[in-house]
This record gives structure tokens, sequence and C-alpha cells, in this order.
């Protein structure tokens, strides 16, 4: 899972907001015309400086190109733009995992992670885990045990458990539970959703 | 909605007035007190959900993946202020910003906590709303403000209300002589307990999706309650309620906080109403810390008076509880209630504060009340020097106020301590509290569980039949994750004999036939057997029909394997599919709720809960280890469900039992954990093993299903279970929620004090 800080500057405003905002807000416009086009020096070297950027993802299996600000969310460009709202906005600050897709297979939190960073990349959403109208394994799972409730959180636990079990297909409860703790569930079915991945599991060794 | 609503829904009196309820009140009929389960095919079994393919695969339409052609986007500002007058509100900047459409005024003169609505915006996309709400310029003039309750008590404090004081008595009761009581005790205890504010969280905020269609009014609405959502729109926007239609397909959680009509739903409604285009607004994770609701704070002191067999003699409680600018919890109910006791005092105040409103949070009171009850009773125990569980049996009772008022119509709370005992080990537990040594002890719990759940004579479904076989059954009623829409199909299926996954089901549409708000418990036993008798009907119009074809009488056909047949004549057949044909054009039978001899008995939900925990007594940190719910909820409709709402339950009575708590901020008068990472719930982590079990008490009294409610009841025992399993492991009641490792290790102190 990947993990990104969003730790408070003394000022009171994330780095995240900063970047957020810079496109629309008064400080992006006072700061950004005279860098378009240029690079600026940071700790991993220059970086170039975007107005809109076109980015090319596959999404589900299928090309997907578009032109992005820089500080459009993955997150709402699945939403917004490509119209896969599956996975849902719940915090909106990397604390809950509800928008968790995989990129190129591995988890991110897709609300904390910038559209134009996953330029040439594969994501794939809930929307793309069943094949036609075969669903996953993890997905039929999680209906048989009854791994959800209100079912909002759940396209979240899918993609985690998908990924995860890719990794480790004959998992312990400790590890199923390690690897869940970055997803938050509401209604707090954890201990449902503990039999829903390990019958998953099962399912995919063919046991 | 406030609590004294939703109190009064919840024990199924919001109804009452409705005709056909009468009639059926008028001769209540009179079966056999405890009815063994009847043998079904699918009611009790585990049924899988029937919308489980559209929830795993992302297609499930929640409010906030509601888009609609022309769509605006809505954002509000809010008051950063906790009090101030509002002495202007300039739009006219946010209004000039190009793909603004309308900006609206919200707030009246004052503002009385911070992240009270002031303004709101539609806009052409969220960034666009987001600027236009920082270009609107307003001027207050901030005034005093108290956000700490107990502050808030003094004489000195800032006024919340004009002119009037921040603490009111809002319950008392009394009945007996409890001076009289306490002077005939061997033994009396006295202890005050207190628990946090506890903010509902669920995982979709709040949102709504608002357009016209000429003069009638289409919401989208993230709700607990269709038909009242519709109700409130129509009166704060003067429109005829018919002209109002509310839907809620699927809905990510509410736990109370989405029982009535929400501000952001009638500024949707407005602004949509202005711009004559589909607007949406949703709210931030932060607006759910400040202006939709949280579970009240409650410090409640106990006094018990007990014989020395331990029979109690006296109960007093006095309760301070705050909500905001809103009302506080009674939390009164389960000293009233449950143990036998001829003598009985309350009083509760509330004390206002510059914070937002309080709402109904699942169980409300109970939650609050069991933690202090149960609490006082084990401490009565350890000074009684006598098993817990054996005092609880001992005061055990069979009519409501604590053995003096009406017969429960059924209460299996006796085999729910008995097998959750059994389910936990409860001869492990340390004979006395706080006998093991070492740095980490280990101890057992038990708390009890009442509740209502008679649910609301009134509610009406209906069952549709159509000749090429389909079944559809439509209610406006709501499935919060509850699994409402599969309770529907099995009741339907189990009296047409068909599989669940053969119905259709409509519902989450306040054009539907009326339920009430899908909370107090009340869903399933309101909505289960309106959509019974309306199959009912149904089979016994497919009967007439089937008669017609066999050449018998009606009363001589009977069903089985999709085949109607003659008793007398078992090989005279005729297939489902040919009688339904016969039906010739989709044919409505309705249903109706009825049942509930209120004046008679009482009726009620019970639960014993048993936890096992771990303390490490040099951190202060608790691990609960294992787990054991029991519930007298009835006749449990689905199994496979009923055991994820006691997981649930469970599992937010631990997570508010060791983690959460709003903290609000003196300085700004802000809250300072609004958001999922300084606002602590549970995670995977901190989960044991649960073992919801269901004592089948079949009420057939109550209705014709005989089936009560359970979202809330495992809710109410949960943190009081690990509270006391705690008490059991250190030998010091905490006496505070959320039991964080700081106030553990106040307490042991506490303890090594000796008091």
């Amino acid at each position: 899972m990947e993990k990104n800080s969003d730790k408070k500057h003394p000022g009171g405003v994330s780095r995240r907001d900063f970047i957020k905002g810079m496109g629309t807000g008064a400080l992006g416009t006072a700061v950004l015309p005279p860098l378009l086009g240029q690079t600026i020096a940071t700790r991993k070297g220059r970086v170039p400086v975007y107005d809109k950027k076109t980015i090319t993802l596959t999404v589900n299996g299928k090309k997907a190109s578009l032109t992005v600000e820089p500080n459009e969310t993955l997150l709402d460009v699945l939403r917004d733009r490509l119209d896969l709202t599956g996975a849902k906005k719940v915090c909106d600050r990397g604390e809950c995992g509800g928008c968790t897709v995989l990129l190129d297979g591995a988890p991110v939190y897709a609300c904390m992670y910038l559209a134009i960073r996953a330029d040439g990349k594969a994501v794939k959403t809930v929307e793309g885990l069943a094949e036609g109208e075969k669903l996953h394994p993890v997905q039929e799972a999680f209906i048989e045990k009854d791994g959800y409730q209100c079912g909002f959180c759940t396209p979240g636990f899918l993609m985690t458990t998908s990924a995860f079990l890719e990794k480790n297909p004959a998992p312990s409860l400790d590890e199923i539970k390690q690897a869940l703790s970055g997803n938050l569930c509401r209604c707090g079915n954890y201990a449902k959703i503990y039999g829903a991945v390990d019958t998953a599991a099962r399912k995919m060794r063919g046991a | 909605m406030n609590a004294k609503d939703y109190m009064a829904e919840a024990r199924g009196q919001a109804a009452k007035p409705q005709g056909p309820v009468k009639a059926a009140a008028a001769k209540p009929a009179a079966p056999p007190p405890e009815a063994k389960a009847p043998e079904y095919r699918h009611i009790g079994k585990p049924t899988r959900r029937i919308d489980g393919r559209e929830v795993v695969t992302g297609r499930a339409a929640y409010t906030q993946d509601i888009k609609l052609r022309d769509m605006l986007i809505g954002k509000i500002l809010r008051s950063p202020h906790a009090a101030a007058e509002v002495l202007s509100i300039d739009l006219a900047p946010a209004l000039a910003l190009p793909g603004v459409f309308a900006a609206l005024k919200l707030a009246e003169s004052k503002v009385r906590y911070a992240g009270q609505q002031v303004a709101a915006v539609a806009a052409v996309d969220e960034r666009t709303a987001e600027k236009a709400l920082s270009r609107i310029n307003v001027e207050y003039k901030t005034l005093p403000y108290v956000v700490d309750w107990e502050k808030a008590r003094d004489a000195s404090a800032p006024q919340v209300r004009d002119g009037k004081g921040n603490v009111e008595k809002f319950n008392e009761y009394s009945r007996g002589d409890v001076e009289k009581g306490f002077a005939e005790a061997d033994v009396v205890v006295e202890r005050t307990y207190r628990t946090a504010f506890e903010i509902h969280n669920p995982a979709e905020t709040h949102g709504s999706v608002a357009y016209w269609e000429g003069d009638h009014l289409v919401v989208y609405d993230s709700t607990q309650n269709v038909h009242g959502v519709r109700d409130g729109l129509a009166r704060a926007l003067k429109v005829p309620a018919a002209n109002v239609t509310v839907i809620k397909k699927y809905m990510g959680g509410g736990f109370g906080s989405k029982l009535g009509l929400n501000e952001q739903t009638v500024a949707a409604a407005n602004l949509a109403r202005e711009t004559r285009r589909p607007v949406k607004i949703l709210l931030s994770r932060r607006d759910n810390a400040v202006c939709v609701g949280y579970r009240p704070s409650s410090l409640q002191t106990y006094k018990v008076g007990a014989k020395k067999d331990g029979s109690l003699t006296a109960f007093s409680l006095v309760n301070y509880a705050s909500g905001g600018v809103g009302a506080g919890d009674e939390v009164s109910e389960p000293v009233v209630d449950i143990y036998k006791c001829p003598n009985c005092k309350v009083e509760e105040f509330t004390v206002f504060t510059n914070t937002g409103a309080s709402r109904a949070t699942r169980a409300p009171g109970h939650t609050q009340g069991a933690l202090g009850l149960e609490g006082v009773m084990d401490e009565l125990a350890a000074a009684l020097d006598m098993d817990p569980l054996e005092l609880r049996k001992k005061n055990y009772s069979t009519r409501n106020l604590g053995d003096t008022g009406l017969p429960y119509s059924t209460k299996g709370l006796d085999t729910c301590y008995e097998l959750g005992a059994k389910a936990i080990g409860w001869e492990r537990r340390n004979r006395k509290p706080g006998d093991g040594s070492g740095p980490v002890r280990r101890g057992i719990g038990v708390a009890t569980s009442i509740w209502f759940g008679a649910g609301v004579p009134g509610t009406l479904a209906d069952v549709v039949l159509y000749p090429d076989m389909s079944v559809e059954v439509v209610c406006g009623t709501q499935d919060l994750g509850t699994g409402t829409r599969t309770h529907m199909a099995v009741v339907a299926a189990e009296t047409l004999g068909l599989e669940p996954k053969d119905i259709t089901v409509k519902l989450g549409n306040s054009d539907y036939p009326w339920a009430p708000l899908s909370g107090g418990s009340l869903t399933t036993p309101s909505v289960a057997p309106a959509v019974r008798d309306a199959a009912l009907k149904a089979v016994d119009r497919l009967k007439a029909v089937a008669a017609a074809r066999l050449k018998v009488a009606a009363d001589d056909v009977a069903m089985g394997d999709r085949k109607f047949f003659a008793k007398s004549a078992p090989e005279k057949t005729v297939a489902f599919a040919d009688v339904y044909r016969d039906l010739r054009r989709e044919t409505p039978f309705h249903g109706e709720r009825t049942g509930y001899p209120g004046d008679a008995y009482a009726f009620n939900t019970f639960g014993a809960h048993f936890a096992e925990v771990e303390v490490n007594v040099e951190t202060g940190r608790i691990r609960v280890l294992r787990y054991a719910a029991a519930h007298d909820s009835g006749q449990i409709i689905n199994k496979l469900t009923a055991e994820s709402q006691v997981v649930g339950a469970v599992t937010q009575g631990l997570s508010a039992g060791l983690f959460e708590e709003r903290v609000m901020d003196d300085t700004t008068g802000n809250p300072v954990n609004p958001n999922l990472r300084d606002y602590k719930i549970a995670t995977s982590l901190d989960i044991p093993e649960i073992t919801p079990i269901f004592v089948d008490v079949v009420d057939t009294r109550l209705n014709n299903l005989g089936a009560k409610g359970l979202g809330e009841p495992p809710r109410i025992p949960s943190s009081a279970a690990i509270a006391n399993a705690v008490y059991n492991a250190i030998g010091v009641h905490v006496r505070e929620i959320p039991m964080t490792p700081q106030r553990v290790l106040a307490a042991l102190k506490r303890k090594g004090a000796g008091s």
C-alpha cells in the first residue's frame, strides 16, 4: 500500500492542499505562469512545470487519453472524467482506503495520487475486477460471507484484497488483518471480511 | 429529527393514530406467548444479499455517484466562529465569477457554532464552487462562546441561547421511595461514569442531488428516511408533499445521522429551483464533525442499594448530558426498566454549548446508560462479593419498569445469559476483580441490553404478481446496508413458495407505500410483516385461481415444489407458471403491518454480551481477545445479515470503548479531530473473534412473523461489556470511555491510592 504523507506545514496548509489549490487559487495565478514550460529544482532533481498535460492511462484494459490539470487526483479523474464511480471518496485525504485502485497491480489511494503521475500506467478499478459477467473470486467470496454492510468501502477492500492474494495466496489470519489495516469499514464488518478474504484465497488456490 | 421524536418512533408510537391499527388493537390476538419457531425454508436461514452483485461490481449507485445532465455542484460556506453576529453577507463577488450560477444567503442574524451554514453557491464544477465560496464576503462580530460542556455549567459561562441558562432539566422519573430503599440496603455503592462525544462518520458523507420537473421536485438523498425527507422538503420549500419525490437507492451508512431533513438538501433544492438545473451538494468529511450530529456526552452518577443476598432496594441516577446547541440523550431507560427494583429516581440535565446539535446515534442514550448501569452493577457485585452474572439473575424482571409495569410479551434474556456465558467460558473469569498478576492481566465481563424494536403498525407494502411469473415487492423503506432488500425477498419467497432471487425488490422511494424511517431498530419488524401480509393475500388469490383449474374448492388447494395441488387428490397439480398466467395482468396485493397490543404487554428486545480482554498494566493498552453476543430479537429473518449486524455493532462498541472521542479546541471553538486520522476508529487490527448467538423466541403477539428489531440492541452493551472485562482484569473500573491507555493508567493509580 502506497502511503502518502499529508503532514501539515507550520502555516496550517498541507502539501497536498497547496498542490490542489495551485491551479486555481490566487497563488497559482501569480506564481505559475512565469514558470510554465520551465523546470524547477526539487530534492529529486529538476522537474517540469505543467499547466495541463495530456496523459494516457490503460483503465481496466482500455486505453484512455485525456488532458488533466496538474492538481487533479486520479480519483477525481476516474470518477468525474471517466465515469468510473466504483472507487469512493470517503475521506479524500488518504486515511481510509475507500478509493483504493490498482496501479500497475499495486494498491494506491487514488485520492492521494495525482493523475499526471499515472501517465502511461495501467489502472484497475472495481469495475474491471470481474471478467464480463463472471465475478472475481474475491467478489464472490464477499457476497458469500457477507463481507460488507453498506458497501461503500467495499470497492476499496476488494481491490486491496485482490492485490494481496496475488502476492500471498495462503495468508494467515494475522496476515489478513495486517493487509487490510489500510482500509476502514465504518459499519465494522471486519470479522466477516476476514472470512471473505480467507474464502477468496481458497477459491483462487482452487482448494 | 430530534432525539425525543426518534425515541417515540423507536417505541413504535409514531404511527399509532392510523386507522386500521385501532381495529387490530381492539381484538388482540391471544396466541401462546412463546410459540416455537415455525419450520421455514428461507426465514431464519442464511440468505446471500440479492443486491450483492451490484455492490461488488461497483455498479450500485450511491448518492455520491449520481450524475445528471447539466448538473451543477453546490457548496456551503460555514462559519469559522463558534458564536458571532452576522452583520453582512456579500454574494456579489462570487456571482461575478464565470461558471457560478447562483448563490444564496443561509445564515440568520447569529451563528451559534462553528460550522453553521452561512451561504451556498452552485457552480459549473467543484473547483469553481470552492473558489466562489472564498469570494463571499461575510462580516462577523464575534461573541464569547463556550465549547467545553463542563465550563458551560458555570453560571458565568457565555450563554449559548439568548436569555436562557446553559443547564436545563429535561427528564425526571420516580417510583417508590428511594430514601426508604437506601435505608433498607445492606450495601450502598455510588459511582460516576463518563462517555465521550462520538461522531457517526458514515463512510458516505451526507449528500443530495435535487432537480425540478416543472413544479415537481425530485431529490436523490443519502437518507434513512425517504418519506420524512419528502415531508420536510415540502414544508421547507412550501410545495405540496405530493409534488416531491425522494429517492435513495444505496447509501453509505447513517447510524442515525441521516434520519431527518438535512440543510444541504434544502439548499440543493433551492439552488436547483433558481438555476433550473440539477444541483448536487456533498458534505465534506470535516462537515461530519461539525454540523451533522454526534452522540451526546454523558456524566452519570448512580447510587444503588442492595441487600446482602443481592436483591436491589433502590437506584438513583443523576445525568448531565451535552448535545451542543441541541439536546442531550436520556440515558435512564436501562436503569428504570431492566432490573427488579421497587424504588428508582432519575434526574437528567442537558448542558448547552456552542457546538453543532447532537443527533440520534445508534441506540441513543442506551449505550451511554448501559456503560454506567452495567458498570455500577459490577462494582456492586464486588462490594457484595457476588458473581456479577448471579447478581443480574437475582434481579431478573418479567415486567417492565423494574418489575412494576406491564409484563414483557416475551423475554429471552435468561437464555442469552446462559448461552453467552457458555460461549465465553464465564467460569474462567477472575473470582475477584484484579485477581491476576504480571504485566498483562486477563479479565472477562458481561453487560446487558434492553431496547425497543417492536416496529411500527401501519407500515405498508405491496406484492405485485405478473403473468410471466415475475414478482415485485414494493415498499418505501430504506436499506442502509442492513439487508432490508434481502429481508423483503426472503419473506415474499417464503410465503409464495419461491426463491429469494426470484423476487424483484423496490424500495428507497417516497412514491412507494409508506414505511417509517430506518432507525430505532424498527425496519424489519415493520416491513417484514407488511410484506408477509401482502404475500399471504397473493397466495389466497393464486389458490383461488388454481382451484378453478383443478376444479376443487380453494381451501383444498396447497402448494409445494412450484406447483399447486389438491390436498384431497395430490395427483391433481397445476404449475405455478400456469396459474400466474391466468392472472392475465399484473396484480397488486396490499399488505399492512398490524398487531401490537401495546396497552397490555411491553415489547422489548434483549441481549447479553460477554467480552474477554487483556490489559497491559504497564502501558495501559487494552486488547479485546474474544467476544460472545447473545440476542433475543424475536424471529430472525436472515441469519447471514443478522450476524453482520451483531459483528458490526460489537465492533462499533469496541471502537467507542477504546478509541473514539471528538475533542473541541477551546481557543478556536472548532474540533481538533474532524477527520479519520485524528478521530480514531477501530481497524482490522483491533478486532477479536466475535460469536453472534440468536435465541429463537418468536413473539406471535407482536406481528405475523414474531420478528423484532436487531440494528441497535448489539450496539448497546458492547462498550460496557469491555469496560467490565477490563475491571475484572485490573481490579479497578476505568469508569470513562474511551478507555485510552492514559485513562487506564490513571485508574490503576487510583486503585493504588485505594479509592
